[in-house]
């Protein structure tokens, strides 16, 4: 397949690096002001050295991408709730060009399904969004093979810096102040990591998971979120004296989205540590399924997008 | 055991009764049994069985007696409140029909939003009893503080006694970290 991919941040870098690899061609790469497209192919170590030296990728306009002939648009721009643009449009112009549209951005599929649905419904091409959910876990891939509607509830953890932050918080009696600053100092926490802590990703992506089951109809504002930041230490402490531990959980079913601080087994499958993510998958007939691996990262996150190209049929 | 199959339906049908068991204190004089007794009948309860543990004396120099009745889940309570109104010490009722045990945490202010009146409430709103209380308050108790508080419930009623929970928590502005059910958490 010939990608175009919208995003040169760590996953539309590795999307690019990887592509070769699965046997596809990038035609075209752009960041939020400057784009590289060939139509016989990028030069994608190239364009990456560039985007490391100068901030560019090239001197194209971005918008020159939608001219390109591609196969599939992989939008790997930043998630923005509400509207969810420019990802939206993004997704939108490609289909209207009867083109496939890989999302490694949440905003779209969380905050605008039916919409993103009904221009697919029109469209030869269509729209998957593996990345969005859980990283490298195969976790709608999972969810579309058992078909959602054997699936009654998806439960997880799906915030690798909110787990982070717990598990250190309990292994070493910290409190969660001094674990953030930490973790800000590994990498694992952004600058601003309120998107994390209050639970705001996580809850894109149950979101997302709902709106799978359903077909539709949930966007972030029917979310129940709580965040960990008030969880001190001392918490912990006496859910260990019980056997338990507390994990920034999610659930999804077709009643609706929860996320917040929760008392899991300590030895659980639910109570992964570090980074980790893990889903549980409950079925009608064939009881929970569980998936478990890294949730975020640049070639992590590039493998979930090119294991959707692979999936894609030939337009 | 784990508890895969059960699905929060309780066993009983329409009209169908269920057993409990009141602990009552009673006076060391005589008619005081059958006078502590009456309101049970009297309220559609049916007596299985009476253990008058004669040679044991409460702190306060009373008896205890041990009830076992069966009547249907809705007359319970108007039985327990026949007997207070009776002027019966009832020290306990219905222990035996908490079929089931959950944690939760509590975190915020607890002790500046007095944490016995937190407890009275989710033992009142959330049909439970207390069984267990831990409470860390590393910061002194005027600071923020926890608490793990391990609830007697219902069979299959956790759902409800969680919402009742989060409704106290949040009126009181506790953080409530609940157990997650369902699933093979």
């Amino acid at each position: 397949m010939r990608l175009a991919i919208l995003g040169s941040g760590a996953v539309g870098q590795s999307v690019a690096d990887l592509a070769g690899e699965y046997g596809h061609e990038v035609v075209a790469l752009a960041d939020s002001s400057s784009a590289v497209v060939d139509s016989d192919g990028i030069d994608v170590d190239d364009a990456l050295e560039r985007k490391i030296s100068s901030g560019a990728v090239g001197d194209a306009d971005p918008a020159a991408v939608f001219e390109t002939d591609y196969d599939v648009l992989v939008e790997a721009t930043p998630t923005t709730l509400d509207d969810a643009e420019p990802g939206f449009t993004h997704a939108k112009r490609a289909l209207e060009a009867d083109r496939h549209v890989v999302l490694a951005n949440k905003g779209p599929v969380a905050e605008r399904y039916e919409d993103l649905r009904a221009i697919e419904a029109d469209s030869a091409g269509s729209v998957r969004f593996e990345a969005t959910v859980g990283g490298a876990i195969p976790v709608l891939s999972t969810i579309e093979d058992e078909t959602p509607q054997a699936v009654t509830a998806v439960r997880g953890v799906l915030n690798g810096t909110a787990n982070f932050i717990l598990t250190r918080m309990a292994a070493e009696g910290l409190d969660y102040e001094h674990v953030l600053a930490e973790a800000q100092d590994l990498g694992v926490a952004e600058a601003d990591p309120t998107f994390d802590v209050d639970g705001t990703d996580a809850a894109l992506k149950f979101v997302i998971l709902a709106n799978v089951l359903s077909d539709g109809g949930f966007s972030l504002e029917d979310a129940t979120v709580e965040g960990i930041q008030n969880i001190p230490g001392s918490a912990l402490d006496l859910a260990a004296e019980d056997g338990r531990t507390i994990r920034l959980i999610g659930e999804a079913t077709r009643e609706g989205i929860r996320v917040g601080p929760r008392l899991v087994p300590e030895n659980g499958a639910l109570a992964v540590t570090g980074t980790r993510n893990i889903v549980q998958i409950e079925t009608r007939h064939a009881g929970s399924l569980h998936s478990s691996g890294r949730g975020a990262g640049g070639p992590e996150t590039a493998t979930a997008v090119l294991s959707d190209v692979g999936r894609l049929p030939e337009l | 055991m784990g508890n895969e199959t059960s699905d929060g339906d309780d066993p009983e049908t329409d009209g169908g009764v269920r057993p409990y068991t009141v602990r009552l204190e009673l006076v060391d004089e005589p008619g005081e049994l059958l006078r502590a007794l009456a309101p049970v009948a009297d309220n559609g309860g049916n007596l299985l069985s009476i253990h008058h543990e004669r040679g044991n004396i409460t702190p306060r120099g009373h008896i205890p007696v041990e009830v076992d009745l069966e009547c249907p889940p809705d007359r319970f309570d108007d039985v327990v409140d026949a007997l207070r109104n009776a002027g019966v010490n009832v020290i306990q009722a219905g222990a035996e029909h908490y079929g089931e045990e959950i944690n939760v945490v509590l975190v915020g202010e607890l002790v500046e939003t007095d944490l016995s009146e937190t407890l009275s409430r989710i033992e009142a709103e959330a049909d439970s009893v207390v069984r267990d209380l831990s409470l860390s308050a590393p910061d002194g108790t005027d600071g923020i503080s926890s608490a793990r508080v391990r609830l007697a419930i219902d069979s299959g009623r956790a759902d409800e006694a969680l919402a009742a929970i989060r409704s106290i928590g949040s009126s009181k502005d506790l953080t409530v970290v609940e157990p997650l059910l369902g699933g093979e958490a």
